[in-house]
């Protein structure tokens, strides 16, 4: 008996190891094997910015920084510049979220405060789909359904209103125009949009909602002086979120805006963005200063949609934390 | 009737704010049934025009040689999507399952938070840059990494899919193995199980339906995709290919050019494409996200 407790009172230090060897090489081999796959995610984003900053180069070289301020795109003269590109881009995605931001807020608060439960899910589900429409479908119905009726309805009525200011003027019966490829832009991140507004709107703690209501707010005040104050930051972080898929949406602003630069003064004229140029001269390319011009122009396009992105998502976290307390 | 009874039919100022309260809330409904209307438009123009042209032989012939616009069919890109929409797969399927196991098991905050952010830059980054990125890397390069040969290919284009469709699936799959309750895995340390059988055995099996259905998000986002493939697999020719080191048609490719096209018999190609395409899309995510709220919803009421 006595025997017996001694053998098991062994040192601690040499207690015999319990566990399998097959379980330590597979709990090795899992770890090994999943952050091996998170590093070569990471190692994609790094080989993203450096593929295309090389193949950039020789185009670099040549043009230097002037390439942002140049306009002109002239392959016989192998002349490349993208201003009209970089303003163009910055136009119609500006544009856009002039558009969204008002009505993405709107629906959102829909969704969150004022919809029954019942009508919430289905209306959500709703404009996700929206989302999830192919960009060259909405191109496709851009061309053939949206920019004839812009052109015989929309930009007229603006123009007959509006004409006087210079970027509504020219002939507002052109189809392919800066115009319709902002109203495609504004029906692509409404969906981004809403939804991130929606989530900071439903995280807005319902006792300062029902404060505000117990006060004898209405439930416009209650929003306005409580709901959307309190996730402000938010709120335009979900709006530069929609901004930067914007800036990076090809197709279906190739589809409808005409390709054309120099940039007319009106919005009721055809023009081009930088991501629109690049999928328009996908096939076009010869030479190789103009493969490199376009790469150019693509590193130009990640360094813009990098930048909003990362401050955008940076806002976002802020407001997750805030919300789930770093969960 | 007593004349000095209180009426509490609002006036003056209380009036005006009802009526700003009014108008605040029609303003909210009405920007959610624009955003729903633009929605039934869209599906109603593609679907009225398209729908004319579809019949058997549009899935099993290929585009038409007739100068004078026989119909033709979209086997050939209905074959290559679905061979690039597979490529894609196979790639981000495993990376992204294996990188969100990472990030929820073995990682510390730190780390995981880092990774999200990176793979939420990576969904930020413009499809059509991710198409040049595997151009430079798989077209036009010295060393031949990916392509076989400098030549565009399916295996080119389903890479640059998967770039797409990694932080889809990883953050997906993130999310529901988050909703995997800590006492199963707990209840599975207890018995002596070690890590790795726990995941492949309890954490995995357990939200299996939930990394499926996130799947199937991506795919039915990637299938939609043209812009990464304009530099990777554009050119192609005019029949049924299998083999993915050739560059392959594609749906959402088919559509684009004929839509670009100056033959109306096109157009209406284009737009019984896009039927299929927007049917595929709409179908296989809605589905997916009734499953998934099922899932969250079981998962949920474990905890």
């Amino acid at each position: 008996m006595l025997a017996h407790v001694e053998a098991a009172s062994v040192p601690a230090g040499s207690l015999p190891r319990t566990r399998h060897l097959g379980d330590r090489i597979g709990d090795g081999l899992l770890y090994g094997l999943t952050a091996l796959a998170s590093i070569l995610g990471l190692l994609v984003v790094l080989a993203i910015v450096w593929r295309v900053a090389d193949g950039a180069w020789p185009a670099i070289k040549i043009f230097k920084a002037g390439f942002l301020w140049d306009n002109q795109w002239n392959v016989n003269l192998n002349q490349f510049g993208a201003r009209d590109l970089i303003i163009g881009t910055v136009v119609t995605s500006f544009g856009a979220m002039i558009l969204a931001a008002p009505l993405s807020i709107a629906i959102g608060l829909f969704l969150s405060e004022l919809a029954p439960p019942a009508v919430r899910a289905p209306v959500g589900t709703l404009i996700d789909m929206l989302a999830a429409v192919p960009s060259v479908v909405i191109g496709l119905w851009g061309i053939y359904v949206l920019a004839p009726f812009n052109a015989n309805h929309t930009a007229p009525l603006i123009h007959s209103v509006l004409g006087w200011i210079p970027i509504f003027g020219g002939d507002p019966h052109t189809e392919s125009t800066v115009f319709t490829a902002i109203v495609v832009l504004t029906i692509m991140t409404i969906p981004i949009t809403s939804s991130i507004c929606r989530e900071l709107f439903m995280g807005v703690p319902s006792e300062l909602e029902e404060g505000s209501i117990g006060l004898g707010a209405t439930r416009w005040e209650m929003v306005k002086t409580v709901v959307v104050p309190s996730v402000r930051g938010g709120v335009v972080a979900a709006v530069i979120l929609g901004l930067g898929r914007a800036l990076g949406e090809a197709i279906a602003v190739t589809q409808v805006i005409g390709n054309f630069i120099p940039l007319k003064h009106t919005i009721f004229a055809p023009g081009d963005t930088a991501a629109s140029r690049l999928a328009n001269q996908y096939q076009g390319a010869s030479t190789n200063t103009q493969i490199a011009a376009l790469i150019y122009l693509a590193l130009v396009l990640l360094v813009i949609t990098f930048l909003t992105n990362y401050a955008a998502q940076r806002v976002v976290k802020r407001f997750e934390f805030q919300r789930t307390g770093g969960a | 009737m007593d004349p000095n009874a209180i009426s509490l039919k609002a006036t003056g100022r209380g009036r005006r704010r009802l009526l700003a309260n009014r108008v605040a809330e029609g303003s909210a409904v009405l920007a959610a049934v624009l955003a729903i209307a633009v929605l039934a438009v869209v599906i109603w123009s593609v679907g009225s025009r398209g729908i004319g042209a579809i019949n058997l032989d549009f899935f099993i012939k290929g585009p038409s040689s007739d100068f004078f616009g026989g119909k033709g069919g979209i086997a050939p890109a209905l074959v290559g999507s679905l061979m690039l929409v597979g490529v894609a797969t196979l790639i981000a399927l495993p990376m992204g399952v294996l990188t969100a196991i990472f990030v929820s098991e073995f990682a510390p905050v730190q780390v995981s938070q880092q990774i999200r952010l990176w793979l939420d830059v990576l969904n930020g980054f413009p499809s059509i840059v991710i198409g040049i990125f595997v151009f430079t890397l798989a077209v036009k390069t010295k060393v031949p990494i990916l392509g076989i040969g400098h030549h565009q290919s399916a295996i080119a284009g389903g890479f640059a899919l998967a770039v797409i469709m990694l932080p889809l699936v990883a953050r997906s799959t993130m999310e529901v193995l988050r909703l995997v309750p800590n006492q199963l895995r707990e209840a599975s340390y207890a018995l002596g199980v070690s890590k790795w059988q726990t995941v492949i055995r309890v954490v995995l099996p357990t939200s299996f339906g939930g990394i499926l259905t996130g799947t199937t998000l991506a795919i039915a986002r990637a299938a939609g995709e043209t812009a990464p493939l304009l530099f990777t697999c554009a050119i192609a020719g005019q029949i049924v290919d299998w083999n993915p080191t050739h560059s392959v048609q594609s749906i959402p490719l088919t559509i684009l050019n004929d839509s670009e096209s100056a033959d109306p018999a096109l157009h209406q190609q284009a737009w019984a494409a896009a039927f299929v395409l927007i049917l595929f899309v709409l179908v296989t995510s809605l589905t997916a996200r009734l499953l998934l709220e099922h899932s969250r919803k079981k998962l949920g009421l474990q905890q």
